[in-house]
């Protein structure tokens, strides 16, 4: 989050944090447990209202930003989504909108607008089962046969599988990508939900038997997808992150009110310099997030030569501090830490589950090396 | 959003001034090699070889200062630009992989020229300001002393009123390059009746005098920039006095604060953003690899990336952090945040190519290439948790004037200096 947001990206993000308090407290989270699709479709209607689907579609397809920088407001409503650990599918449902935008098929637009209105859902078919499951192995085929394109194999784990409308399909044709836009309820389309630690977020493993869409399924030209690939990772890496830091704050903010409140051998937790100075290295670690979150979806948005290692190191460094700021979290609250009825598991959760896809940050830290490398061969 | 923009510079200005800087810094300043950077953080150069990058490095603050380019957020009146931080910044992207004053930024910029613009009088700002940015003065800070490197407040150098002069006397430490610099600041105790922080004063004086005897120390890595001095009766003129008697520490506290942001992104720094977004630290990592024949390893490949993250994150963290303490949206004590965190990434920093030298880090050839040497960098790693406060005070910063946690329990507090224990037989 920027020190310094505009009036109206502040307003913009108050309005989301304010909709998030009342509509999905922590009770409701916990109550959204056993439901299947873990959000309700009137909350997520009413959430692209709140422009929360509009923000990286261009203006002649309906949609608008706050600031002229679409995916830093974005990011704002991510942030405030981990703050709350909000539930529906925000990033996977903007990557498919952004890509639909910018491939900007008219075959598509009736798809777009019922996006962007909250009646439709989508999401990224992108990550595969192992062995293909580091980042940006893709195994599924996709052929064209005629005026159908084909395809087979499968995607995993992908986000709101049982609940979406369409699946944005990465899939490979000889040496590159392809995308295409498949109805859910296509034939040869078979969806088996997954266990996963997120409380709200669902996750499937698709399989795609001899699944046969027409041509004009297709999001961008056969074999030529890995720029439209490489650009929704990082709007995926930048959302994700984001959301990840709200998670942060919000475990960093609860247990910080703990430490002030709980006594021990007759003092509070917080005059420990055990635990204040362990406090003071999360309280770096948070801010440092804040940092390369933001400098990462600035890059990003402007399409800057340094958006990808940016992006790649905001998702590398969120993954792992994250992780080890909300586990300390855990670690600083004891016992009531690890048990269902604390509500800190929320937020460790989303980080978790967030940390988990679209590479992990050993996936990150090995792309960032190849960044590195090539461009001091270059130099 | 920088602060600076939201003041009303107009962004043409800014790249105007970034096409003047760049076409000066191509026409005028050679090139950087790794090698260069490295022999000022190893050391291991004689005497004369370390004397004569000092006049370089003097020469070339002359020719910024003559371009036009020395001081740029220095008002115009003491011979700097009277520029923004964000024309810092564009200067600093166009240094990237240039020689520059390397040794005229740390401690002379920051914080010696810092405290005297915000402390010195008109007379003292007109007197050094602009000798400084003219490479004429190089300045240093007698702060720390051999009794305790954190608890500066607890400084025991002693300053004695005689007529128009004081006398000081004590011993320094940890100042780099004393033994070629011109000037420096001193913090010295002028009361010893009150509380610790309420009995300090701030003072300059020429370091080449009879009283003060440099010594130098050796570091772990053959470095032998830091020094010791001891202070011998030393006269000091009343009027380089900066600020009011006793009231040290109001200085004080604003020294150490420009002296984290020295590391956190302060505006009175003229240096290569080392890398920016084109990073030599991550070059240096690939080089490291590639020397140790690993290169394609994916374990040397997880260090490399690790490092670059760590490197980018940490130039993130200094530009938020920086900008928001400008803009009034953070504390000065969030500063302590920047150090904290650069500390600890600096440190990982000289672990990774020590990790990767494999062997060689332990006996190495000079045509070891990038590999040689990172034994003794790692010798010397903890300087980075150290120097500057250690990251144990930064931490103690953070949780208790940033996070507002309860301050450590001390026995200096409320009472006379002079009855404060400073070992176990005071305390008897």
């Amino acid at each position: 989050m920027r020190v310094e947001p505009t009036a109206d990206q502040e307003f913009f993000r108050q309005t989301t944090a304010r909709f998030l308090e009342d509509q999905v407290p922590v009770a409701t989270l916990r109550s959204l447990r056993d439901d299947p699709a873990g959000f309700d479709r009137e909350y997520w209607r009413r959430g692209a209202e709140l422009g929360w689907t509009s923000l990286l579609v261009s203006e002649e397809h309906g949609g608008g930003t706050i600031s002229g920088e679409g995916l830093v407001d974005l990011g704002m409503i991510a942030y405030e989504f981990g703050r709350h650990a909000a539930p529906g599918p925000l990033v996977t449902t903007n990557v498919v909108a952004a890509a639909l935008s910018d491939a900007g098929n008219d075959a598509h637009a009736t798809t777009l607008g019922d996006l962007l209105s909250g009646s439709a859902l989508a999401t990224w078919c992108f990550g595969e089962a192992p062995p293909h499951d580091r980042l940006g192995d893709v195994a599924l085929d996709v052929r064209v046969d005629g005026q159908d394109v084909v395809l087979n194999g499968a995607k995993r784990p992908v986000e709101s599988a049982a609940q979406v409308e369409y699946l944005l399909v990465t899939g490979r044709t000889g040496s590159g990508l392809t995308q295409v836009l498949v109805p859910s309820d296509a034939r040869g389309v078979s969806v088996e939900p997954m266990k996963t630690v997120d409380l709200t977020r669902r996750f499937g493993a698709i399989t795609f038997d001899d699944v046969r869409v027409p041509v004009d399924a297709l999001i961008g030209a056969v074999g030529q997808a890995d720029e439209q690939v490489e650009r929704q990772l990082q709007i995926a890496l930048v959302l994700l992150s984001a959301e990840a830091v709200g998670a942060m704050q919000s475990a960093f903010d609860m247990t910080l009110e703990w430490a002030f409140q709980r006594y021990s051998f007759g003092r509070p937790l917080a005059s420990y310099q055990e635990l204040k100075h362990r406090f003071a290295d999360m309280k770096s670690w948070l801010e440092a997030g804040h940092a390369i979150c933001d400098a990462a979806a600035a890059a990003v948005r402007a399409a800057t030569p340094d958006a990808a290692e940016l992006a790649s190191a905001a998702k590398a460094f969120v993954g792992e501090y994250g992780a080890e700021l909300a586990q300390d979290c855990v670690q600083i609250h004891g016992g009531i830490g690890v048990t269902f009825d604390h509500d800190l598991h929320l937020f460790l959760r989303r980080i978790t589950m967030n940390r988990a896809v679209c590479g992990t940050p050993a996936d990150h830290r090995q792309r960032l090396a190849t960044i590195v490398e090539r461009r001091s061969t270059a130099a | 959003m920088s602060a600076v923009t939201a003041q009303g510079v107009a962004t043409g200005d800014i790249e105007a001034f970034r096409l003047r800087a760049r076409d000066w810094i191509r026409a005028n300043l050679r090139p950087l090699s790794f090698q260069d950077v490295n022999t000022f953080w190893r050391g291991g150069l004689t005497d004369e070889e370390e004397l004569a990058l000092v006049e370089r490095d003097r020469e070339v603050q002359r020719m910024f200062y003559d371009a036009g380019l020395a001081g740029i957020c220095v008002p115009r009146e003491y011979g700097g630009q009277g520029l923004t931080p964000a024309h810092q910044r564009v200067l600093n992207e166009e240094l990237a992989g240039y020689e520059y004053a390397v040794r005229l930024q740390l401690p002379t910029m920051v914080p010696c020229a810092a405290v005297l613009l915000e402390h010195g009088t008109e007379q003292q700002k007109h007197r050094h300001l602009p000798a400084i940015l003219r490479g004429e003065e190089i300045w240093m800070q007698l702060l720390s002393e051999p009794s305790g490197g954190s608890d500066v407040a607890g400084a025991l150098t002693s300053a004695v009123r005689d007529g128009d002069e004081w006398v000081l006397n004590g011993s320094k430490v940890w100042t780099t390059g004393a033994w070629w610099s011109d000037w420096a600041l001193c913090l010295a105790r002028t009361n010893w009746d009150v509380p610790k922080h309420r009995g300090l004063t701030v003072f300059m004086l020429p370091i080449e005098q009879p009283g003060i005897d440099v010594h130098r120390i050796e570091m772990l890595n053959g470095n032998r920039e830091f020094c010791q001095e001891f202070l011998t009766d030393v006269r000091v003129p009343d009027s380089d006095r900066i600020g009011e008697v006793d009231d040290g520490w109001t200085v004080g506290t604003r020294w150490m604060f420009h002296e984290r942001m020295a590391l956190a992104g302060s505006p009175l720094v003229t240096r290569p953003r080392t890398g920016g977004r084109g990073p030599a630290q991550a070059s240096e990592l690939v080089a490291v690899a590639r020397d140790a024949g690993h290169l394609d390893d994916a374990w040397s490949r997880d260090l490399i990336g690790e490092g670059h993250m760590l490197h980018l994150v940490n130039t993130e963290l200094e530009r938020r952090i920086g900008e928001a303490i400008a803009s009034g949206h953070m504390s000065d004590q969030a500063s302590s945040v920047a150090r904290l965190f650069g500390g600890v990434v600096l440190n990982r920093l000289v672990t990774i190519p020590f990790e990767m030298a494999g062997a060689t880090a332990g006996a190495w050839c000079d045509d070891d290439g990038a590999t040689a040497g990172c034994g003794a960098d790692f010798l010397v790693r903890q300087s980075s948790a150290i120097a500057g406060g250690t990251l144990e005070m930064a931490r103690n910063v953070v949780s208790e004037r940033v996070l507002g946690m309860p301050r450590e329990q001390g026995f200096d507090r409320d009472v006379p200096f002079r009855d404060v224990p400073r070992g176990p037989s005071a305390r008897d």
